[in-house]
């Protein structure tokens, strides 16, 4: 059935209706305040659930029987063991051999080791993703496979869509590497350990029902208690929730790549000359290769100007972690934790703070941390002369990359994406790019290896390096260059048929993934 | 006919290359099969001009393969044009637009610190490498490429000196020994090279031969811009020869390549270097009494930052003027520690305020209180100075605040 479309504020013609649902068209940055109030789950009775505090069910199937799984449920799962998960492909499995059908999965995100579950959505047993859809997931998406519209959202913006009601989660299932029989469960010790729970807060405290899987199950109490047992229905212990070699991947090294380096250097010098890198200021440190360069040359800087930063915030890991205990960092914020360094860190020091979805994005509370910090660093496959920029898809159209907290981050105070001008030919950097993720008014610096672009909107930053000896550029000469080097590419040819929404931090639609012509 | 040729790479590592396999038929018109990368934004434009380089050696009816990891237009043609070139023969070559900036010369006597060694049949490695700041730029034909993969690496290297920006960095060859370094002159001589590494050399006889041949090949395509030579020295009788070497016409510097040397001399080479001193001290002095520069061999531990910059710094008390890079992150460090001192700098600073004020004031006679400032001189502060802002330790606009 064909939906109507309209244009929404940057540009883009989008749906006002996704899988059945009403869905607001973006309206700008903070141009949308809905009213109402959020959604509550139902009131739970002390009555209904042991006094003993033991809510232990002998398997993940008995507790999804009891959660009262059935058709058109949402069940909810979430990617602190990343590539390591053994929990999601098992429901959806269980599901499957339960004879349950069209249920829409809600993961914070999907990783290649869910690819299991392209099973399921062909047989029925899932009708739709709403969450990141990267790897296989993402090209059978782009495939125009999957029955139901995607819906991306940033880490906040899946915070906010629970919160506010937009996604009602009928069944959470939070794999946790340690846990107690009340439910009481944390990432920080365990076989799996991964660091934190954040991203599974808003399906603790919202879904109707939650239940806690866990290899690790000690006697009440469980400390520190990331999820509170008070929102739990059933713990289950099974033999084995991750792979830990996974759940702890590879992409904590620093880059060896000169190419990536150089435009590592590049972005730390801007962030020197500009005064950018100041006694207590903060930054937001990545797991990509690049972005932990630019976090070592940060050290570097601090070393030489016997300074430090108030706050890291974002993935931690032993780069993060060695230059926190040399004293070069007071806090670190962490939202997600990428290897043991940062786990053990998190376990033994006070000032390596768990953070959640909520405390650092949600765009529908009463502030965040997003916006405290000086200094993000952020990667995009593309962005256009309005510095737009594109993260989910690439320049032919596939849809392979989650949003992260990518979008939400954007509200740093000087938001700098350190890319290549092109990658395999096809320029990073470009007319208009396919999809629009971030609007190019929150996006401040453009660092390629041949120049830095800073957004005309930022005259302060344009003042201060007028006469810097880095190679500053505007963005239509970066274009321009990309082009010369690469050819003009053609556009990529898209069917009108939507695939998946991209939202806004405020759930308004940003843009849409159309499928790949064939 | 039914001969099958290939060229170019493919496989994982094979990033902005392509393969291309050929076979010419007797019917049936041109046949293209395309795998590529990038096929949904440039495949249209890789099979045009996959069609017009065929169309240009007049080829007809043939069955081509390319197997494309996102090569740019250059490495294509380059590869198909060597798949083409493999089975037929013709005085023709398929040349895309050059570079309006590729079509300077260097200067006889500027900074050649660093010049970074490209393996000159891997594109993705040459791409990007002019952003790193080396002096110069190699792009080798000898040690780095493959026996069977000389000729189409030849012609790779030719089509890279026309259509990739080094954004400065002096455009170097390093071609191959004897004969087959005469025959590689075709291929380099005529597209604006500023510089040519001859391996192995032994005497200033050979580098005449190059020489006459440079010559004909630039009046044959009316270019006259000035190609220089960088002999390097690898065995005991080239060590011996360095002045006649140095003396040579075209030579701008002397380099000495250790490798080699020890194996001449049948001994180890050694960190401390003591088997090569003799060696490296008759290069500088030679490289001296010409008035030519002197380039120190590469240093090959890419990851020991803080030893590179030992080697160098005693490189340069040596009289060494700069070294081979064989990574880019050696750019830097090279740079930093062939520096000139502060007490250089201050002197250097004098020479070229005194010039300043000469050349204001209108004189012909630069002089530093009650002395007289020859020319070399002058260019060699100014050289001094350039390095000194180029790694940071003066300002550009340094002579605003001079004092004298």
């Amino acid at each position: 059935m064909p939906v109507e479309l309209v244009k929404n504020s940057v540009g883009r013609m989008v749906p006002t209706e996704i899988n059945g649902k009403p869905a607001v068209p973006f309206q700008g940055v903070g141009g949308y305040k809905p009213e109402g109030r959020i959604h509550a789950p139902k009131i739970a009775s002390c009555a209904d659930y042991p006094l003993d505090g033991n809510k232990q069910v002998e398997s993940l199937k008995a507790a999804l029987i009891k959660a009262g799984l059935k058709d058109g449920m949402t069940i909810s799962t979430h990617h602190h063991f990343r590539n390591g998960d053994l929990i999601a492909v098992e429901i959806f499995k269980i599901a499957q051999e339960l004879g349950v059908k069209d249920l829409i999965w809600f993961p914070s995100a999907a990783f290649p080791c869910q690819e299991a579950i392209i099973e399921q959505l062909e047989n029925g047993t899932i009708h739709h993703i709403e969450g990141s859809l990267n790897g296989p997931l993402g090209e059978f998406a782009s495939q125009g496979k999957m029955r139901g519209t995607g819906v991306l959202r940033s880490h906040g913006g899946r915070y906010q869509a629970v919160q506010d009601g937009e996604v009602e989660i009928d069944i959470a299932v939070i794999a946790a590497p340690t846990a107690d029989p009340f439910g009481n469960a944390n990432g920080v010790d365990g076989p799996s350990a991964c660091g934190l729970l954040g991203f599974a807060l808003a399906d603790s405290e919202y879904a109707d029902k939650v239940i806690v899987v866990t290899d690790n199950l000690v006697p009440f109490p469980c400390i520190p208690w990331q999820i509170q047992g008070n929102h739990v229905d059933y713990v289950v212990e099974v033999e084995q929730i991750g792979i830990p070699e996974r759940i702890v991947s590879g992409t904590t090294k620093i880059t060896k790549s000169p190419d990536r380096l150089h435009i590592a250097e590049l972005t730390a010098r801007f962030c020197e000359e500009a005064e950018l890198v100041r006694d207590g200021f903060s930054f937001q440190a990545g797991a990509g290769g690049t972005s932990l360069s630019i976090g070592n040359f940060f050290g570097e800087i601090m070393r030489r100007k016997g300074i430090k930063a108030r706050f890291a915030r974002g993935g931690s890991n032993k780069y993060l972690v060695e230059m926190f205990e040399e004293g070069l960092i007071d806090y670190i914020l962490d939202g997600q934790t990428f290897d043991l360094d940062g786990i053990r860190s998190m376990r033994e020091n006070p000032h390596h703070v768990n953070t959640s979805p909520f405390t650092s994005y949600n765009y529908h509370g009463k502030g965040n941390f997003a916006g405290l910090i000086d200094i993000v660093i952020l990667g995009a496959t593309e962005v256009d002369l309005n510095f737009n920029a594109n993260v989910v898809t690439h320049s032919d159209g596939k849809l392979l990359h989650g949003i992260g907290g990518w979008q939400n981050c954007l509200f740093g105070k000087n938001v700098i994406l350190p890319i290549p001008l092109f990658r395999n030919r096809i320029p990073v950097v470009c007319d208009e790019v396919t999809t629009i993720c971030g609007p190019g008014e929150l996006i401040d610096i453009i660092v390629t290896e041949r120049g830095i672009a800073i957004n005309p909107r930022r005259t302060d930053l344009l003042e201060k390096m007028k006469d810097s000896n880095l190679p500053i550029k505007t963005i239509q000469e970066l274009k321009e260059e990309a082009e010369r080097i690469c050819g003009v590419p053609a556009r990529p040819q898209l069917s009108d048929e939507i695939i998946s929404a991209v939202k806004w931090v405020d759930g308004t639609i940003i843009d849409v993934v159309r499928k790949i012509a064939d | 006919m039914g001969d099958k040729t290939s060229a170019g790479n493919r496989g994982k590592s094979a990033g902005s290359d392509c393969y291309v396999e050929l076979e010419l038929t007797a019917a049936g018109g041109i046949q293209l099969e395309l795998k590529s990368k990038v096929k949904a934004l440039f495949g249209a434009k890789i099979e045009s001009l996959c069609l017009t380089v065929l169309h240009h050696f007049d080829i007809e009816n043939a069955n081509i393969y390319i197997e494309d990891s996102g090569a740019l237009d250059h490495v294509l043609a380059a590869r198909v044009e060597a798949a083409i070139r493999k089975q037929v023969e013709t005085d023709k070559e398929f040349l895309l637009d050059i570079l309006p900036q590729n079509q300077n010369g260097s200067a006889r006597g500027k900074n050649r610190r660093s010049r970074l060694y490209l393996p000159g049949n891997t594109p993705k490695l040459s791409l990007n490498a002019g952003v790193y700041g080396a002096d110069g730029i190699i792009l080798d034909l000898e040690d780095s490429v493959a026996a069977d993969k000389k000729f189409e690496a030849a012609i790779l290297v030719r089509n890279t000196l026309r259509a990739t920006d080094f954004y400065g960095a002096e455009r170097m060859v390093r071609i191959n020994q004897g004969a087959k370094g005469l025959a590689d002159l075709e291929f380099i001589v005529p597209h604006f090279v500023n510089l040519i590494l001859v391996p192995k050399c032994e005497s200033a006889e050979q580098l005449q031969a190059i020489n006459t041949r440079i010559r004909q090949l630039q009046e044959n395509s009316n270019t006259v811009n000035p190609i220089h030579l960088m002999p390097i020295l690898e065995s005991a009788k080239g060590v011996l020869n360095a002045f006649e070497i140095a003396s040579a016409d075209n030579v701008v510097a002397l380099a000495i390549g250790l490798e080699d040397y020890t194996a001449d001399l049948g001994v180890q080479r050694t960190e401390a270097g003591t088997e090569s001193f003799f060696a490296r001290c008759q290069l500088v002095n030679a490289a001296t009494a010409a008035g030519i520069q002197a380039i120190d061999s590469v240093f090959s531990d890419v990851s020991n930052m803080e030893l590179l910059a030992e080697v160098v710094t005693k490189s340069k008390a040596l009289g060494f003027n700069g070294m081979g890079c064989i990574h880019p992150r050696q750019i830097k460090v090279v740079h930093e520690n062939y520096a000139p001192g502060k007490t250089e700098i201050e002197t250097a600073k004098k020479i070229v305020n005194a010039f300043h004020i000469a050349t204001e004031k209108g004189l012909g006679v630069v002089s530093l209180g009650s002395k007289m400032i020859d020319p070399p001189v002058v260019k060699r502060a100014q050289t001094t100075i350039d390095m000194a802002i180029d790694v940071g330790m003066l300002d550009q606009d340094w002579r605003d605040n001079y004092a004298g």
